[in-house]
């Protein structure tokens, strides 16, 4: 089962450019912006992360959800709250600094990690030492 | 006033809730402004119209209602605000069943702090709407264990709220945007203590209204 990644951002501009930097380096990996509010604006969507969630869990892939701000992660964590524990399982949060996180999670689901690999690689602790 | 709080009090109380945060609405943007991004009186008004205009139809009971609250705000907020007031609605409807008495409505201001603290992991101390929700649930306790109404336990709720929400003031933030201000962050009321002070406020006078 391949990984797909999920990019929450407070910018719709700031998702979509993590997906396309990402993307430069894992060109088969499933990756979905979630970015702004439904309206538009500066924000997040319970619905937008929730959507491409389902979508992702619908077409077979693993999900991995990184996010830009605290705020951002309390919409996560409010969408997972509704999933099974099985689902949970399929589902993950991946707690690290977006831009590089994105880019270490996606090339990690690019060669065949599985969905704990890429959510370590996403928090990318030992770019920090 | 009558003793026990039905499903007519709930809809008074968002309804009168999503007034005064509207009437609010540019004094919380103003204290957001001041520590965090600016939109939180704007976020509480969209957020509140939408609940009520999902509430045009009634709902079966103040159980049904949290629950609108909770899943409107949670869908339409898309600030900090919509997954914490979200949170807390949808843990107060899940402590709530039938009409509210006194210790139906310390049920309610406990799921309410305690899906706060769940989602935002902040404590008393940090300038958050924690500092207002949990000396709120302290003074709703004491008035269900002293034998007082549930409108007596929303009204001391709301003003141990307000005096929480004033404490807020000189303390430095150490959660949320607010905290990469440091020592800037001081002398600045926390807004979303300010929104909870009102929303606890139009509840107690929803209470004493039914």
């Amino acid at each position: 089962m391949s990984v797909a990644l999920v990019i929450v951002s407070h910018s719709a501009q700031l998702a979509d450019g993590v997906v396309e930097l990402a993307a430069q380096m894992a060109r088969n990996v499933e990756l979905r912006a979630a970015g702004g509010t439904d309206d538009g604006r500066i924000g997040t969507s319970f619905d937008k992360v929730n959507d491409a969630v389902t979508e992702l869990r619908a077409a077979g892939h693993d999900v991995a959800i990184l996010t830009d701000l605290g705020s951002a992660t309390m919409t996560v964590e409010s969408v997972l709250d509704f999933l099974d524990e099985e689902e949970l399982e399929h589902v993950k949060f991946s707690d690290g600094p977006l831009v590089e996180g994105a880019v270490a999670a996606a090339v990690t689901a690019q060669v065949g990690g599985d969905l704990d690999a890429v959510v370590a690689a996403g928090r990318a602790r030992e770019l920090f030492g | 006033m009558s003793d026990t709080l039905s499903v007519a009090w709930a809809l008074a109380w968002i309804r009168g809730a999503q007034a005064v945060l509207a009437e609010n609405r540019e004094t919380l943007n103003d204290l957001d402004r001041a520590i965090g991004d600016g939109d939180h009186g704007e976020n509480m008004d969209r957020g509140m119209k939408a609940v009520v205009g999902k509430l045009a139809d009634g709902a079966e009971d103040v159980q049904g209602v949290l629950k609108v609250v909770a899943s409107t705000l949670m869908s339409v907020v898309g600030g900090a605000a919509g997954p914490l007031y979200g949170t807390a609605f949808l843990r107060a409807a899940k402590a709530t069943e039938g009409d509210v008495d006194a210790d139906g409505a310390v049920a309610i201001v406990a799921g309410a702090l305690e899906g706060i603290v769940a989602r935002g992991k902040a404590t008393t101390g940090e300038k958050t709407m924690v500092d207002s929700w949990s000396p709120a649930l302290d003074a709703a306790k004491a008035v269900a264990e002293s034998g007082g109404t549930a409108a007596e336990a929303f009204r001391a709720a709301a003003e141990a709220a307000s005096k929480g929400s004033d404490d807020t003031i000189p303390l430095r933030a150490s959660k949320g945007r607010a905290s990469y201000l440091g020592e800037r962050s001081m002398g600045h009321r926390d807004p979303g203590s300010l929104s909870t002070t009102l929303i606890l406020k139009a509840a107690a006078d929803a209470a004493e209204a039914a």
